[in-house]
């Protein structure tokens, strides 16, 4: 990789890092991390897969409260890094060296938490600096002290990031040529498995026995292959739609209106 | 004194929204986000108190233990800048009740918060683009990224001034109905979308070979007795559009998925979702069903079964 490459890389990385903190504007979730990686490397679309499968096993990691859920921004980059030194070599078969990629993402997403953990450790020391500067009525020195902990985060991920860049591309791309076809292709029955992970996560978040049948129906309607993803989603809104709008009109109309609107109920409610 | 009275301009409360979004920026195990936020209130410290001691007296205020979602802190902010505001011109606001609005809030809020923006909103998002990148489609990520930042500084923004205008009236607001109305929308279209994507994106594929089973003469494209050159290819490509992909063998292999197509495509993907739920509600890890997965995979590959 030249160097422009490398300071690209690091680059996205130092933001995936910082927004693995921050999540407000998700540059370390992978379908935007491994899209920019792919796109400073020159393999875009390679990058968008690999994005679109890491994310759909990442849909359900959230940071709650003081809980740290698997490290999104590390996955995603150094996943994506690995893939791209793969491809490199033209004789790795482009979905391999992304079956390979996800399967490492994992194990890179503990090691992320790990490096997170350290990192919000170190953090306490910076705001005991920033309560001394506060007690100056320092504004500079609060703000300064406020970054320095972000860029922490940032270089969290940026370091493994440039750090992985200067693997010799033989190095990844022989130890995948040496893999046997029987371990790559068991990865790729495995990662056509795995998404299923991501929606069941979602499916207990959401799940009640009110939304069940809407899950039910969306299975169902996914099996006619004419309907694209734009009209299953037409159809979710309309149903969301529908079902909300008659339940607030069986909520309003079920108590106030005895007596009219029914009248065989009626007949039989007073027999 | 009413000619006198200091207030924050709409440029001081764009500042701290934008500010805001650095609140976990230096998340420690001590007291999480309060650097993150002392760093948000700093726009309105600066317009607010012009003497060194009220001015450090402010900054440590805001150096107090805080931690809730980042984004429905936005209410929050917007009600402690009210009440800065209204104590800056001399309303006995102390800095228990500051603190206390903070913390009463944080929590009902991070309540609110994690299921509809992380569980709700995100894995909507995620799916639905991530669903498009697999097939290396631009829109997938174009579209998570900018419809979540479009939602999420919007929500930032109004939220912000929302509590910024009711002050301490915002936490009697939350019971309304429609936070409710639109958090359960969310979840009827999320189910919807997820079971569609359960049937489309796990795919599962069953290999060994149910029945072969020799096909009549003309059910099959005859390979031999195709004409010559590109009239043969014509012909070939007619007579396989007429018998469909079970004509271009003599011989009509049946694998045992294509039997479970018959029952409903992506069953068996529907059953190993619903185990998947089931193995989490029992806490089993994420990562060690996606690691089995894999492991499941390469030994099915190997025995020939997927």
């Amino acid at each position: 990789m030249n160097p422009i490459t490398i300071a690209l890389i690091a680059l996205v990385a130092f933001f995936a890092g910082m927004e693995g903190i921050l999540d407000e504007w998700q540059f370390h979730q992978p379908l935007v991390a491994c899209t920019l990686i792919g796109l400073v490397s020159g393999h875009l679309a390679e990058g968008i897969m690999l994005g679109g499968s890491l994310q759909l096993i990442a849909l359900g990691w959230a940071n709650i409260g003081a809980a740290v859920a698997p490290d999104a921004a590390l996955a995603s980059v150094a996943s994506a890094i690995i893939m791209v030194l793969a491809l490199s070599d033209s004789s790795v078969d482009v979905t391999n060296a992304i079956n390979t990629s996800i399967a490492l993402a994992v194990p890179l997403s503990v090691a992320g938490l790990f490096l997170t953990m350290i990192v919000r450790t170190l953090a306490i020391p910076v705001v005991h600096a920033m309560d001394a500067a506060a007690d100056r009525a320092d504004f500079a020195g609060v703000e300064r002290w406020q970054v320095m902990a972000i860029a922490m985060q940032g270089v969290r991920i940026a370091i493994p990031a440039a750090a992985l860049c200067f693997v010799p591309a033989e190095a990844v791309t022989s130890a995948l040529n040496a893999m046997p076809a029987w371990l790559s292709g068991g990865m790729a029955v495995g990662g056509g498995m795995v998404a299923a992970v991501g929606y069941a996560m979602v499916i207990n978040m959401m799940a009640t026995p009110e939304v069940w049948p809407f899950f039910v129906l969306g299975f169902v309607l996914a099996a006619l292959s004419q309907l694209t993803l734009i009209a299953l989603g037409a159809i979710g809104v309309c149903l969301a739609l529908i079902y909300l709008g008659l339940k607030e009109v069986a909520a309003s109309g079920g108590g106030a209106r005895t007596g009219s609107g029914d009248p065989l109920g009626d007949i039989l409610d007073n027999y | 004194m009413a000619d006198k009275k200091i207030e924050l301009t709409r440029q001081d409360r764009l500042a701290v929204a934008w500010r805001h979004q650095f609140l976990q920026g230096s998340w420690n195990y001590e007291r999480m986000q309060n650097g993150g936020w002392c760093y948000a209130m700093i726009p309105a410290i600066k317009r607010l108190y012009s003497s060194k001691e009220d001015q450090a007296a402010a900054l440590k205020r805001h150096m107090e233990f805080y931690n809730t979602q980042p984004y429905v802190s936005a209410p929050v902010i917007g009600v402690a800048l009210a009440l800065e505001e209204e104590r800056a011109n001399g309303i006995a606001i102390d800095d228990v009740t500051i603190q206390g609005v903070k913390v009463g809030m944080m929590g009902p809020l991070a309540g609110v918060g994690d299921p509809v923006f992380w569980f709700t909103i995100r894995p909507i998002l995620g799916a639905l683009g991530a669903t498009l990148a697999l097939s290396g489609n631009i829109v997938g990520p174009l579209l998570f990224f900018v419809a979540w930042n479009a939602i999420r500084l919007a929500f930032l923004w109004y939220t912000q001034e929302f509590g910024y205008r009711v002050g301490t009236e915002i936490t009697k607001d939350l019971s309304g109905g429609l936070l409710g109305k639109i958090t359960s929308g969310a979840s009827i279209l999320g189910m919807f979308i997820i079971g569609a994507l359960v049937n489309r994106w796990v795919s599962i594929s069953f290999t060994p070979v149910v029945s072969t089973v020799a096909q009549q003469e003309g059910a099959y494209i005859d390979w031999e007795a195709l004409p010559a050159g590109v009239e043969g290819i014509k012909s070939a490509l007619e007579q396989f559009a007429a018998l469909g992909p079970t004509g271009l063998n003599m011989d009509k292999v049946t694998t045992l998925q294509s039997n479970f197509d018959q029952l409903i495509p992506g069953l068996a993907a529907l059953l190993l979702t619903l185990l998947c739920c089931r193995l989490l509600k029992k806490n089993v890890s994420p990562i060690a069903i996606i690691l089995a997965l894999f492991a499941v995979g390469v030994v099915a590959r190997v025995i020939g079964l997927m």
